[in-house]
């Protein structure tokens, strides 16, 4: 049997059993009534304390999104999503004071998922990690203390439960907290910067968010400083008919620098879960965010049936002059994706970049890509998107490229590749290039092909097993998007690229 | 026990019978060269052993070490100890040739029931194999034989079969495209893995490798069989003389 | 809410519906098709297919249906066709999308080719429009749609197993002075392993905001050799929607050229379906603009059957305010395996108010494939216009002749020697009305 054909059939096999992440974690949990309404917002808001502005900011999203409708333009096929039949709000029932309030449930959850919560742990870690050094760039494995230094923000459902490393941040001037506790103890720059980037009323999944955004992590950094550690946040949906609407919000004052990681995972459920998020950048004069997402939330079973529907704003605007935002995604779960992480370049010479790997097996279907809006003078951007369609998925880059008339200079290279695995998926490239102004130079190449047949065999012939040369293979051909992710996950998203794949758990 | 017994085995590609009733058997410790004109079949006998998609046969046998290959997956053979120099090797982009290493060798291991070598240990042997082969750091850390020069690539494929020590080694056309220096590096590096318990076949169109790699037998490959088989002197008498005459036998 | 120009479609073929040509059958097709546009109106930027042709901001008023030309514009007409004046081709003429007779080469026809006008075959009921018209062009289609609903006149024609027609047949379509609309609708049936070339030119006077609808038909027979050339010449304000929709057969070998210089606005639409095996297509075209001109070209690259090679290459030179449009779509159905397909598409933008979209699609359900594309935008090419201008070349000439490069990798794919050196000729006079 051709080497194709048996890792087709491996992939055809993949069920729930091979999602690792698919566990329940059994604990009391505080909902809210099912259903949207303007109570329910009001119940959010009361949950979280919360001043009046923003409840007001809320009930203004409510109201506009009652009149808008879902978008309908991506490559997605899904049935009627029943707005009324989704809990808005669950929160853990016991709260936690501080890291060692933490219900013991949800501490082992994050262990399981091999994310150290309590800093000890982390610290530990660090020896660990350093104590390694491996001469090829490292594919040895780390467990789940193989982390660096870095700061854990863990969202579990409505609320956020932990955030480590808070005090060691601060001496560096550091905030990094959940977005509800940001509203009360940073309210100036709350209300400065959210909904600056993405408009209360920017798309109907946006805008759903404002109104019942429940969570999620705050992040200022002061000028010139660069942040010591790696930010980090978990995200979990464990409740059961459980949307989760989780909001970020970055800010990098001038000259700063921050390293941000999202990690999602979800437990195996037969109906379909909605996760809208937002995500807001801002970056002023001179800063950096690089922001780094590994999406593995659950993919339904064999025969599509349950997973997450994954609908995400998430846009970075380099406000200020030589500012640099940088996007890398990992998505590899997911039921439906619809995701387009963008930059806005109003700063002049500023920068964005768009690192992406989109892996889609099943009957997954994924519709990501980016926008690089292009405003101010010399402002640069770069795509690299590696989409990898196998079983029955559906797997579709779709990118906006443009220059505004007064963004003379504006450079972008595209480079979108396409692999596909098996003769029943499909792979799709969807980019729109605007040029306003001739002296902007954009370039845009996209190849689509099929796993090499003779690249596989002379692996197997070395003798790696068909799956071990499609993962290989596969690695290789993401190599330029896995190098931009930091160290400290590549390991991860490596082994988490080859159990997609594969249909075996590494 | 012969190394490698091939007996009676037909192949066809795509309608067209290439091997037709070929015999070999190949005993550990020798050399045996298999020489022929373009099309007589020699890519395809080291594709058939390999196990590539395609290569299947329609008839006959072929055993290493007793046991029937074509019970085997390739990664089967490979671990069993089966190693075939590729004529033309893939580049795979992105894949880091020393990564690529690693790897394979730890999968034989794996399946052979031995532990993976440690960090340390792979390392060091690297060096050593690819220091005898003129193979730089830097090539070690470039995609596998993505942007290699032609020499490169063959080079590439001796420090694999160095590393992965196999028992019987299929050599394809690893002299083409090598210029005579070059020719020399790859040939020591076959020389130094010779031993009793190992096997080459060497699959060449000229005499010139023959030099270098001196063969226990020479077998002339024609027409999808084995047509004369006979001492070292008869590489320099195909030299000599051509593989006219072994054509028009072949003919039907 | 309907837009005047909409309300005034509607008016027109109310009026026009019991007069124009065809049976009960073609009756029915046409309200069917009308009944399309009732319910969509014009396309506008929502509409993901003409997000960058709005074409209910564009047209803002529907003109009325020409009225049969009468002899001035006729006489005039004789004039036409002047870019191809040294091509030898058998010309059929409409004027203002009319068949003319006495215009048209109508003279020793090729053994196995059979010309009618549209007008004649729809009064006739043959029977070659009721297995062929209609079964290409996509329903869906608004523009298609109205075309269907309004066709007047046309050619259709028919080339016999095996024929070779050596002399290129040359549909050219003028527009007299008149601000009125003309929808013609061709047919062009090539039967298995003949070889023809077709080329359709459209031109008319500039001053007139005449409006023309074109769409073709074509049928290329499995191992047949067809080439397809059309060239937009119309007049500086006209507004010119044109449709090509062709199905190609197993070993065949079919190439098409767009090129378009003229009119106001411009729609040039291909829709191609790969249906046999073992095809292989050159899709090229190059688009030259000026002014406040707008031209799209839409295509789709549709590959049902395997093995087919498919080519595309399209280049445009934009200057002062004009807008440049291309999206092309490359389909790759699951069963066509082994199907190569590659897309070129590039625009070199000559001023800074000019603008390029581009959007170059693949959408790929069958695994051993290799597809690709290519887009670039941007200015000339500083570095090379200093290493002419080093060699003392003037600037303006330096410019052209790096434009004429640029076009020039899509022109030279013509394989008709003739009319590739009147499109070059062409781009050189372009080149010199703009200095």
């Amino acid at each position: 049997m051709p080497a194709v054909q048996e890792t087709v059939d491996q992939v055809r096999r993949i069920d729930v059993d091979q999602y690792k992440y698919g566990f329940e974690t059994l604990i009391e949990s505080d909902k809210a009534p099912k259903g949207l309404s303007e109570d329910t917002v009001r119940f959010i808001s009361a949950k979280k304390n919360e001043p009046d502005w923003m409840l007001a900011w809320r009930l203004d999203a409510y109201k506009r999104w009652l009149t808008m409708r879902e978008p309908k333009w991506a490559k997605v096929d899904y049935g009627p999503i029943d707005y009324q039949n989704i809990y808005y709000y669950a929160a853990p029932k016991k709260a936690p004071a501080s890291l060692d309030d933490i219900d013991p449930e949800i501490l082992r959850t994050y262990e399981k998922l091999g994310i150290p919560l309590r800093e000890r742990e982390a610290l530990l870690g660090i020896r660990k990690t350093d104590g390694q050094n491996s001469e090829d760039g490292g594919a040895e494995p780390a467990g789940g203390n193989g982390y660096g230094r870095v700061a854990v923000d863990a969202v579990f459902d409505s609320v956020s439960v932990a955030t480590t490393f808070k005090a060691e941040l601060a001496k560096a001037g550091v905030l990094f907290m959940p977005i509800s506790e940001a509203v009360h103890e940073h309210p100036d720059l709350v209300k400065k910067y959210l909904g600056s980037v993405v408009p209360v009323s920017d798309n109907f999944f946006a805008t759903l968010n404002s109104a019942v955004f429940s969570d999620g992590s705050f992040v200022y950094v002061p000028p010139g400083v660069r942040c010591p550690m790696e930010l980090s946040t978990y995200f979990r949906i464990n409740e059961r008919n459980t949307g989760q609407f989780e909001r970020t919000l970055i800010i990098a004052d001038k000259g700063s620098y921050v390293s941000y990681l999202e990690g999602c995972t979800a437990p195996v459920r037969d109906e379909n879960q909605l996760h809208a998020a937002v995500v807001e950048l801002i970056a002023l004069d001179d800063a950096e965010i690089k922001y780094s997402t590994i999406q593995n939330w659950y993919p339904g079973d064999a025969n599509g049936k349950g997973g997450i529907y994954n609908f995400v704003t998430k846009r970075g605007d380099c406000r200020g002059r030589g500012a640099k935002i940088s996007w890398t995604q990992l998505e590899t779960g997911s039921a439906i994706t619809w995701k387009y992480p963008s930059c806005i370049l109003r700063g002049d010479n500023s920068r964005g970049e768009f690192y992406s790997i989109a892996i889609s097996n099943g009957y997954q279907q994924v519709d990501s890509g980016t926008k690089m809006l292009h405003l101010g003078k010399n402002t640069t951007s770069r795509i690299i998107s590696k989409g990898i369609a196998a079983g029955h998925s559906n797997n579709t880059y779709r990118g906006l490229v443009t220059s505004h008339r007064r963004a003379t200079g504006a450079r972008n290279f595209t480079n979108c590749d396409s692999l596909l695995i098996g003769d029943q998926c499909g792979a799709h490239t969807v980019p729109y290039i605007e040029t306003k102004n001739s002296s902007t130079v954009f370039e845009h190449e996209a190849t689509t092909s099929k796993i090499s047949e003779e690249m596989l065999f002379y692996c197997r012939q070395r003798g790696l097993s068909a799956e071990e040369a499609t993962a290989l293979v596969v690695n290789g051909f993401v190599k330029d998007v896995l190098q931009q992710l930091p160290m400290e996950f590549a390991v991860e998203a490596q082994k988490l690229i080859s159990v997609s794949l594969e249909g075996s758990v590494g | 026990m012969p190394l490698l017994e091939i007996k009676n085995l037909h192949v066809k590609i795509d309608g067209k019978e290439i091997l037709k009733s070929l015999d070999l058997t190949v005993n550990a410790g020798e050399v045996h060269a298999i020489m022929g004109p373009n099309g007589s079949g020699k890519s395809t006998l080291a594709y058939v052993l390999a196990g590539k998609a395609g290569y299947e046969p329609t008839s006959g046998e072929v055993k290493f070490d007793g046991k029937n290959i074509f019970d085997m997956t390739p990664d089967e053979r490979a671990a069993a100890g089966l190693f075939l120099a590729f004529q033309y090797p893939l580049e795979i982009p992105g894949v880091a040739t020393m990564t690529f290493l690693r790897t394979a060798l730890n999968a034989q291991r794996k399946k052979r029931g031995e532990a993976e070598l440690s960090t340390p240990e792979f390392i060091k042997r690297v060096r050593e194999a690819a220091g005898k082969l003129n193979i730089d750091q830097d090539m070690l850390r470039r995609a596998v034989n993505v942007g290699f020069s032609g020499g490169e690539k063959k080079r590439n494929e001796i420090l694999q079969m160095a590393l992965l020590e196999p028992r019987l080694a299929v050599l394809d056309e690893t002299d083409s495209g090598l210029d005579i220096d070059a020719l020399k590096i790859v040939a020591d590096g076959v020389n130094r893995l010779r031993a009793l318990q190992r096997a080459f076949v060497v699959i060449t169109h000229y005499q010139r490798l023959l030099s270098y790699i001196v063969p226990d037998i020479v077998h002339v490959l024609s027409g999808g069989r084995i047509v004369k088989t006979g001492g070292k002197e008869l590489a320099l008498e195909l030299e000599a003389r051509g593989y006219a005459e072994y054509q028009e036998e072949a003919v039907e | 809410m309907k837009t005047a120009a909409e309300a005034a479609l509607a008016e027109a073929f109310a009026a026009a519906r019991d007069r124009l040509p065809g049976d009960d059958a073609v009756a029915a097709q046409r309200d069917a098709a009308f009944g399309l546009f009732a319910k969509e109106g014009l396309p506008h930027r929502r509409v993901e297919e003409w997000k960058y042709t709005d074409l209910r901001a564009l047209m803002r008023e529907a003109k009325p249906l020409a009225p049969p030309p009468d002899a001035a514009a006729k006489a005039r007409a004789k004039a036409a066709g002047a870019l191809l004046g040294d091509v030898e081709t058998r010309r059929l003429v409409f004027v203002d999308g009319a068949f003319v007779a006495e215009l048209s080469d109508l003279a020793h026809l090729e053994e196995g080719l059979t010309v009618d006008s549209l007008a004649d075959a729809l009064s006739d009921n043959d029977p070659v429009l009721t297995r062929h018209l209609g079964k290409l062009a996509p329903a869906n289609n608004v523009a298609v749609a109205l075309n269907t609903a309004l066709m007047g006149d046309g050619a259709v024609i028919r080339i016999a197993a095996g024929a070779t027609i050596e002399r290129p047949l040359h549909l050219l379509f003028v527009a007299s002075a008149k601000p009125d609309a003309s929808f013609v609708r061709s047919l062009v049936v090539v039967e298995r392993g003949a070889r023809a070339m077709v080329i359709e030119s459209h031109e008319g006077p500039a001053g007139s905001d005449y409006q023309v609808n074109a769409a073709l038909e074509l049928f290329v027979g499995d191992e047949a050799h067809v080439d397809h050339v059309k060239i937009v010449g119309e007049g500086a304000d006209a507004l010119h929607v044109s449709t090509l929709a062709a199905a190609i057969g197993a070993h065949a070998r079919f190439n098409a050229f767009s090129f378009i210089a003229g009119g106001a606005v411009v729609r040039n639409q291909l829709f191609l379906k790969f249906d046999g095996e073992g095809v292989v297509a050159g899709i090229r075209g190059a688009t030259l603009l000026n002014g406040r001109q707008h031209a799209d070209t839409t295509l789709v690259a549709d590959h049902v059957a395997a093995d087919c090679q498919s080519r595309e290459v399209f280049k445009a030179v934009l200057d002062n305010e004009a807008h440049g449009v291309f999206q092309g779509r490359i389909i790759v159905r699951r069963h066509a395996q082994k199907t190569d397909a590659k897309m070129m598409t590039q625009a070199l933008l000559l001023s800074e108010r000019a603008e390029a979209d581009n959007k170059p699609e693949l959408e790929i359900f069958a695994d051993d494939v290799q597809c690709g594309h290519g887009a670039t935008s941007g200015a000339i090419d500083d570095e090379l216009k200093f290493y002419l201008l080093a060699r003392g070349i003037p600037a303006a000439e330096a410019e052209a002749l790096l434009i004429q490069a640029f076009l020039g990798e899509a022109i030279e794919g013509i394989e008709h020697a003739g009319l590739r050196e009147a499109l070059l000729e062409a781009v050189a006079a372009w080149l010199k009305a703009r200095k």
